[in-house]
Order: C-alpha cells, then sequence, then structure tokens
C-alpha cells in the first residue's frame, strides 16, 4: 500500500461526501423552489434558508475538482476529458443556479422572478444529476485506452451506470434538502419536508442505495460490506426519526448514509480511481493516476493546517445563522428605483 | 474539425469574461474593507451608506465571478487534458490551495457580511469583510503562481516527460509571479478607482440637475437637502468621498501598473524575448521604441517581420526600457527566431499526441497584431483611465461637478477603460506566450527542459464538435448574463445610496421604526 496516494484518495473521498452532504441540500432545496413552494414567500423562505451558506458549500466541489488535479492528474484529466458533455452541463447548470440565488430578489417583475426560479429549480436537478454521473463513471469506469484517453465518441460514457449515479445524487440533494427545510425553516416547508420524509425518505434514498451496492458486488470488499450495512442502518436511523418528527436525528442519519455509501464505493474501487471498461490493465490507479510524494506530501502538510481552519469557521457560520426562517422573518423585497 | 483551435477560442472568451469580473471583485473589495472600517472608526454616516450601496453593487458582480470561476477549475481537466497530464503535478497544487485556502475563506464570510448586518457584532462584522477580501487577494496570488509558472516554470524537473515539482518554494516564489501579482492588484485597483469616480460623477451631476447642489459665484459647491434622507447632505458627503477615493485610487493604481508593468517588461525580455519581440513588432535588433509600426499584407493576409516598416521610432527607449540604458540593443524576432528552432526544433515532432499537426512547421513568433496591438491598447486603456481621472480630479476640485451632459457621459464611459486595458493585457501576456502552454525558459534562468506546446496540450479523446457545443452554449449564456449584469448594475447605480440602504427612502414619521427593524425580521434576505 502506498502511503500518500491512497491518503489523497481518502481525503478527496471525503471531500466528495463533504460536497454531498453540504450542496447536496442546497441543490434540493433549489429544486424545491419549483419542485414544491406554489408562491412568492415559499420561495423566499427556501432560499434565505440556504442564503448564508450556499457558496461556502459549492467552494467543496471547486475543492475536489482541484484536489483531484492536484494529487491525481491523470483521473482528473480522463475523467473530465471523457465526460466532456455531461460536465458541460454541469457548468451551465451550476452558473445559472448560483446567479439565480443573488438575481433573484433584485427583479422587478414576477416573470423575471419565475425566469431565476427554473435557472434554480433547472440548474439544481442537473448540476446534481451530471455531478451523479460522473461520480457513478468514476466508479464503474470509462472507455479508455491505454493512455487514458476516452474512445467512442462524445456518448460513450453513456450507459445505466450514469444513470443511476445521476438520479442517486438528486434523490440524495432531494432528500437532504427536506431534511435540511425540516431543520431550518418554520411552517409550511418545515412541515412538507417532515411529511415527505416520513413517507418517501426509503425511496429518494433508494438509487444511492443501488449504485453502492452495485459497485460492492462488482468490486467485492468485507470493508465495504460492513460499511454499507451501516450506511443503510443510518437511512433506517434517519427514517425512524423523521416518523418521530426527530428532525436533527433524521438529518444526521443521512448525513451518516451519504458518508458510509461513499465510503463503501470508494473502499471497493481502491485501488482504482477510474476503471478503463475495454481493459483491466488500462484501469487508472492510486498509484499510476497519483503526483509525485514531494507534491503529496507538500499538499497534505498544507491540507492539515487548512481543512481543520475551514471546518472552524464553517461550523461558526452555521451556528450563527442556525435560527429558523420563516415567512415572518422575510422582509419586504425591495424596489429599487432612480434617485 | 479541429478541437485545437475551438478550445483555444473556448479558453480565450471565457476567460477574458471572468476577469472582466475578477478585478472589480479584488479593487472594489479592497475598497470597502477601507471603507467599512472607515465607519467603524470614525462613526460618520456618510461611509456606512458607502459601505452599503458598493456592496451591493459589489455582490451583483461578485456572484459572476464565483459563476464564470467554475469553468476555469474544469476546462483544463476537460478541454485541456494533456496539459492536465503534463502539469498537474505542479499546476494542481497552487489551483487546489487557492480553493482550500482563500475561495473557502472568501465564500464563507462574504456569507457572514452579506446576511451578518444587525446579527453579529460590528467588529466581528468588520472581520468577516476583510477575512473575505483577504481571500479574494489570496486567491489571486495561488492562480498567478500557476499562470506565472506556464510563462517562466521553475522549481521542476523533467521525469517521464512530464513536469514534476521538486522546490513549492520555488514555485510560489517564482520572480514572474512576485511581479505579475502587484501588477494585477493595481490593474484591479485601477477598475475599482474608476468605477468609483464614474459613478460618484454621475450622482453629483444629478444633484445639480435636480437643483438640490449648486454653486457660488466663485464656483465652489453649496450643498443642498430635498429633506429626503435619500437627498440631504449626507448623501452629498458620500459621493464626495467616492468621487475622490476614485480619483486618487485610479491614480495611484495606474503608477502602480506602470512601474510593476515595467518590471515585467524587462523580465520578459529575459524569459519570453520573442513575446516582447512581437509586442514590439521589433524585426530587428535595435534600440528603438516603435510608437507605431505597419505591415503590409502578403497574399494570404498573414503579416511577416519583413513586411513591418516602422512609422515612428523613439531612439534608445526600447533599450532604456529593457536594460535601463540608451545603448544596448534588444534582440528583434529575426535573430531570436533561429535561437528557438535550434533550442526546440524546426518542426513538431511526429507523434500521435500533435494529431493533424504531427510534423508540421512550428510557427514561433505570435500573432504579431495582437501581441502588438494588446500591448499598446493595455498601455493607452491604462493611461486614459488615468488622465480622466486627473482631469476629473481637478475639475471636481471645488466639491461638485459641472452640470454638464457630456462630461457626465465620458464619466461613465471612462468606467470601461481600465477594464479595457485588464482584458488587453491577459489578451498581450496569453497570446505571446504562443505556441507553448508552458514557455521554456530560452536564458536558462528558469528550468531547462520543461516546456509544452499548445498544438500537444489538446484533450486527444475529445471531438471539435464537443468542444464547439460547449463554446457556443457557454457564450450564448454568457452574452445573455453580461446584459443582465449591467442592467442591475446600472439600476442599483442609479437607486444611489438609497438602493443599499432602503430605509434611507422611508417616511421621515417612520424613522424611528425603520432604524432599528424588529428583531423578527431579516436584516437582509435575498
Amino acid at each position: 500500500m502506498e502511503f500518500l496516494p491512497t491518503l489523497w484518495f481518502i481525503l478527496i473521498a471525503v471531500l466528495w461526501i463533504g460536497y454531498l452532504v453540504l450542496d447536496g441540500f442546497d441543490l434540493g432545496v433549489g429544486m424545491l423552489m419549483k419542485g414544491w413552494a406554489r408562491n412568492e414567500s415559499q420561495r423566499r423562505v427556501l432560499l434565505n434558508s440556504i442564503g448564508p451558506v450556499w457558496d461556502g458549500n459549492e467552494v467543496w466541489l471547486i475543492t475536489a475538482a482541484g484536489a483531484t488535479f492536484a494529487a491525481f492528474p491523470h483521473w482528473y484529466a480522463s475523467m473530465f476529458a471523457g465526460l466532456y458533455l455531461p460536465l458541460t452541463l454541469a457548468l451551465l447548470a451550476l452558473i445559472l443556479r448560483g446567479v439565480s440565488i443573488e438575481y433573484r430578489g433584485k427583479s422587478h417583475s414576477q416573470r423575471a422572478r419565475t425566469c431565476w426560479d427554473w435557472c434554480m429549480a433547472g440548474g439544481s436537478f442537473a448540476a446534481a444529476f451530471s455531478i451523479g454521473v460522473m461520480l457513478a463513471l468514476t466508479s464503474t469506469g470509462l472507455p479508455l485506452d491505454e493512455h487514458g484517453d476516452r474512445v467512442g465518441g462524445p456518448l460513450a460514457w453513456f450507459n445505466g451506470w450514469a444513470v443511476l449515479g445521476g438520479l442517486a445524487v438528486v434523490g440524495v440533494s432531494l432528500a437532504m434538502g427536506w431534511a435540511f427545510l425540516s431543520l431550518k425553516t418554520l411552517g409550511a416547508p418545515r412541515e412538507a419536508g417532515n411529511r415527505h420524509l416520513r413517507r418517501y425518505l426509503p425511496v429518494y434514498l433508494l438509487p444511492a442505495a443501488l449504485w453502492a451496492i452495485g459497485v460492492i458486488i462488482r468490486y467485492p470488499k468485507a470493508a465495504s460490506f460492513g460499511m454499507i450495512v451501516l450506511a443503510v442502518a443510518g437511512m433506517v436511523i434517519s427514517w425512524v426519526a423523521s416518523t418521530k418528527r426527530k428532525e436533527g436525528l433524521t438529518f444526521a442519519g443521512m448525513v451518516i448514509f451519504v458518508a458510509l455509501g461513499i465510503g463503501a464505493i470508494f473502499t471497493s474501487m481502491y485501488p482504482n480511481v477510474l476503471p478503463s471498461t475495454i481493459d483491466e490493465a488500462f484501469n487508472l490507479t492510486i498509484t499510476s493516476a497519483s503526483s509525485s510524494d514531494y507534491t503529496l506530501s507538500i499538499m497534505a502538510i498544507v491540507t492539515a493546517i487548512f481543512l481543520p481552519l475551514v471546518l472552524a469557521y464553517s461550523a461558526w457560520s452555521y451556528w450563527t445563522f442556525r435560527r429558523r426562517v420563516g415567512e415572518q422573518h422575510i422582509p419586504e423585497s425591495a424596489v429599487v428605483t432612480p434617485v | 474539425m479541429d478541437p485545437l483551435e475551438v478550445a483555444r477560442w473556448q479558453f480565450g472568451i471565457t476567460t477574458v469574461y471572468h476577469f472582466l469580473m475578477v478585478p472589480l471583485t479584488i479593487g472594489l473589495g479592497i475598497v470597502l474593507v477601507v471603507m467599512q472600517t472607515a465607519w467603524h472608526r470614525t462613526g460618520k454616516e456618510q461611509y456606512l451608506r458607502m459601505t452599503k450601496f458598493w456592496g451591493k453593487i459589489f455582490m451583483i458582480n461578485f456572484i459572476m465571478g464565483v459563476a464564470t470561476g467554475l469553468v476555469q477549475e474544469f476546462q483544463f481537466g476537460m478541454a485541456w487534458s494533456e496539459y492536465s497530464r503534463f502539469v498537474g503535478d505542479v499546476f494542481g497544487a497552487p489551483l487546489a490551495m487557492e480553493a482550500l485556502i482563500a475561495f473557502f475563506l472568501e465564500s464563507v464570510f462574504i456569507g457572514i457580511w452579506v446576511f451578518g448586518w444587525g446579527r453579529v457584532r460590528p467588529r466581528i462584522h468588520l472581520a468577516a469583510l476583510w477575512l473575505a477580501v483577504l481571500g479574494s487577494v489570496v486567491s489571486a496570488y495561488f492562480i498567478l503562481a500557476a499562470n506565472a509558472f506556464m510563462q517562466h516554470p521553475v522549481g521542476v524537473e523533467s521525469v517521464d516527460g512530464r513536469a514534476q515539482m521538486v522546490d513549492f518554494w520555488a514555485v510560489m516564489t517564482n520572480p514572474t509571479l512576485l511581479v505579475h501579482f502587484p501588477h494585477t492588484i493595481f490593474g484591479a485597483l485601477a477598475v475599482a478607482g474608476s468605477m468609483l469616480l464614474g459613478v460618484a460623477w454621475y450622482h453629483l451631476w444629478k444633484r445639480r440637475k435636480d437643483g438640490i447642489d449648486t454653486v457660488d459665484d466663485n464656483g465652489y459647491v453649496v450643498v443642498g437637502s430635498t429633506g429626503s434622507k435619500a437627498r440631504d447632505e449626507t448623501d452629498y458627503k458620500g459621493w464626495r468621498s467616492s468621487f475622490r477615493w476614485g480619483g486618487w485610487i485610479a491614480i495611484v493604481a495606474f503608477l502602480g501598473t506602470a512601474f510593476t508593468g515595467h518590471a515585467q517588461a524587462q523580465m520578459m525580455i529575459e524569459q519570453q524575448p520573442l513575446k516582447m519581440a512581437s509586442a514590439e513588432a521589433a524585426c530587428h535588433d535595435g534600440t528603438g521604441f516603435s510608437v507605431l509600426s505597419v505591415a503590409s499584407r502578403d497574399g494570404d493576409g498573414a503579416t511577416t517581420c519583413d513586411d513591418v516598416v516602422g512609422v515612428f521610432e523613439i531612439p534608445g527607449l526600447l533599450s532604456f526600457l529593457a536594460h535601463n540604458d540608451f545603448e544596448t540593443p534588444v534582440e528583434g524576432v529575426n535573430s531570436l527566431i533561429p535561437q528557438y528552432e535550434e533550442a526546440f526544433g524546426t518542426h513538431l515532432p511526429d507523434d500521435p499526441r500533435y494529431g493533424e499537426r504531427a510534423g508540421s512547421e512550428i510557427e514561433y513568433l505570435p500573432v504579431m497584431e495582437v501581441t502588438y496591438w494588446g500591448f499598446r491598447l493595455m498601455i493607452t486603456f491604462g493611461g486614459v483611465a488615468a488622465l480622466a481621472a486627473a482631469i476629473g480630479l481637478w475639475i471636481g476640485r471645488k466639491g461638485t461637478v459641472p452640470y454638464d451632459k457630456t462630461l457626465m457621459n465620458l464619466a461613465w464611459l471612462s468606467i470601461l477603460a481600465p477594464f479595457a486595458a485588464n482584458s488587453t493585457g491577459w489578451i498581450f501576456t496569453e497570446m505571446g506566450r504562443q505556441p507553448f502552454t508552458v514557455a521554456p525558459n530560452l536564458d536558462l534562468t528558469g528550468v531547462d527542459q520543461v516546456w509544452q506546446f499548445t498544438a500537444a496540450a489538446v484533450s486527444p479523446g475529445v471531438s471539435g464538435e464537443e468542444i464547439l457545443f460547449s463554446l457556443i452554449a457557454l457564450t450564448l449564456i454568457y452574452a445573455l448574463l453580461l446584459v443582465v449584469e449591467i442592467v442591475l448594475l446600472v439600476r442599483y447605480i442609479k437607486g444611489g445610496h438609497p438602493a443599499g440602504m432602503h430605509e434611507l427612502l422611508a417616511d421621515e414619521h417612520d424613522d424611528d421604526e425603520q432604524d432599528k427593524p424588529s428583531s423578527d425580521v431579516l436584516s437582509f434576505a435575498y
């Protein structure tokens, strides 16, 4: 076992877990802007529940991509180039969704606001789906030649795993979104969140569970069996908690499910980071894809210093904005007129 | 379809676009820090109004920088996978650290700042802004470290044909980076300075137009008030401060870019002599600086070096710019190209990674029209902005601006000049780096043997059509969003201080209630 590449493989799994847990609920809430909210004040409650924190959450994605580039350049290169079209979709979706958060409230007409709502909901859905495609395919493989380049054209990546992964991240995001709303809002969204999770929580998480189990069957490992059992236990805890209106525990159970589910998938993949579906000899592994030990150790030192800091001030930000948001807290929207 | 050309256009368009937002974020961020600190220290209300107004302008622009920045993080892998494999060991590290050290700081604390008015203690709220802006400045350092590596690779050695980092400290203290960074920060401040001056000019003009402010017989301002808080004396003081600050920031920033730019040019002559020579259209060794050169065009429309004719040259100036004396000649294109050909070959290797270009002749000379004009336009736009600021400060020295629509429109226009200077500067420096992604060190002050042709950098498995699709989609969305951003900026700018402080518009009677919103309602909400 190579120590540094393994450490970085684990760190990248941690970054993806951080992204799915934190931006997951942002994306879920974004989808619910159209999927659930029926009037202006509900939409504004949803938007403001994630308002102070969504931008910091999105940085987990940038960090995951950047860390993959730095620690496993070949993984980064083969995965991002191989999935050119889905990642283009992810970018367009994330651009529209991010801008809509800031610009929605600055629009003066209902039509413009509706337009931004669609950008928010559609963008959140498309971003979640395409990131799911990427994560699923890095666990099950792309048609790569010996040089790590995709063969077979722009849609060669498309298969059932891609769809399952897309649905998995959409489902997880929606579940996390509901759990976040029941934890962070007052009134209608909170009630809707509790009701939905009580009824449908396993449905939301089913595609993710199937993806994880599929990967484990493909590359069986005792440790990943253990993790997936615990992940499912987390899901059960979350579901039971939701029937008893224990909102914090519902959310926590879901975090356990995501963390251990992704943990199980990454454990199964190891030491592959991106398998080739053409020939096992072309698989990208933690050693064939990684940077030099020098780079990995510098990066490890920097991460050891700054990741705890990031976690600390992010936690402080959540603490500062811990209060629930309800319709009564939303000020009238300001109309800006020329002086 | 040729993926290389499309990929280059895509990188150029998305990066230049992203860098319309970045300098305003950095420059205005620094200015905001000063404004809010001034309010915190003096308690003068005009600084609060300035902070809130400019904070809105900042956020409208900030989000666009965030959204378009994602593309930068992804497209190295998507469109330039061979480049990513070649440099990942050294180039990925600053990108990852930028995210971990700078972007988290910036994003988390900007959220606290925006939503934290009245929620966290004033001192903490101010600290949040400091940290967010610190994050944006630090991010500039990291991304410029990555860019400086492409201009002047250091701290690496070639292992199995790839750049492998051996000295992280050298990468982070690359001499190119050390002049790049202040140049970029001054460039960002120039943008913020002109923005402050132009917008404040508009509002001082509007106050004259609406008959609020008048001038006495000596031309000095007589400040008035409409009785509403939105147009009172404090409103005037705010615009007056923005006006003065903006003018001085623009001038200091221009001087800063000039001095650091001079240092950059001297370094470039050592590190990338062909870039500097092509910026000068200097075909032959010489000492003169070309103010204007023209070229006759040959049959296929390309400019070759032999066609260039200097129309007006200042003798000795180029040597002074390069070496601080008037005699040492600077090498021209005609003597540099053979040196490159000797060091890096006349033809691309017959290697499949060069695709259809394998074995073709290497054009070492960057597109000279672009480098020559990019360099000159950068300086011109920068100078125009500084000149406009100086004239503006002079015209406004008596406390307000003339009631003159033409001058006001010119003030609006001058806001654009530093944006244009930033764009043309980057187009010059990146086009001048061609035909390399990682430019070799001819003089060996950096690392030998680590360089890459752009032709070898593009993703081998990705088709030109795929890249064309993303190029069209991104360009369309970017164009639409630019319109939206400008509409919103203009709306908020015209709204003046009340655009950032809605309570200024409230009826006088409601003042007490409005000053202290009930603790239940958020002081800011989307």
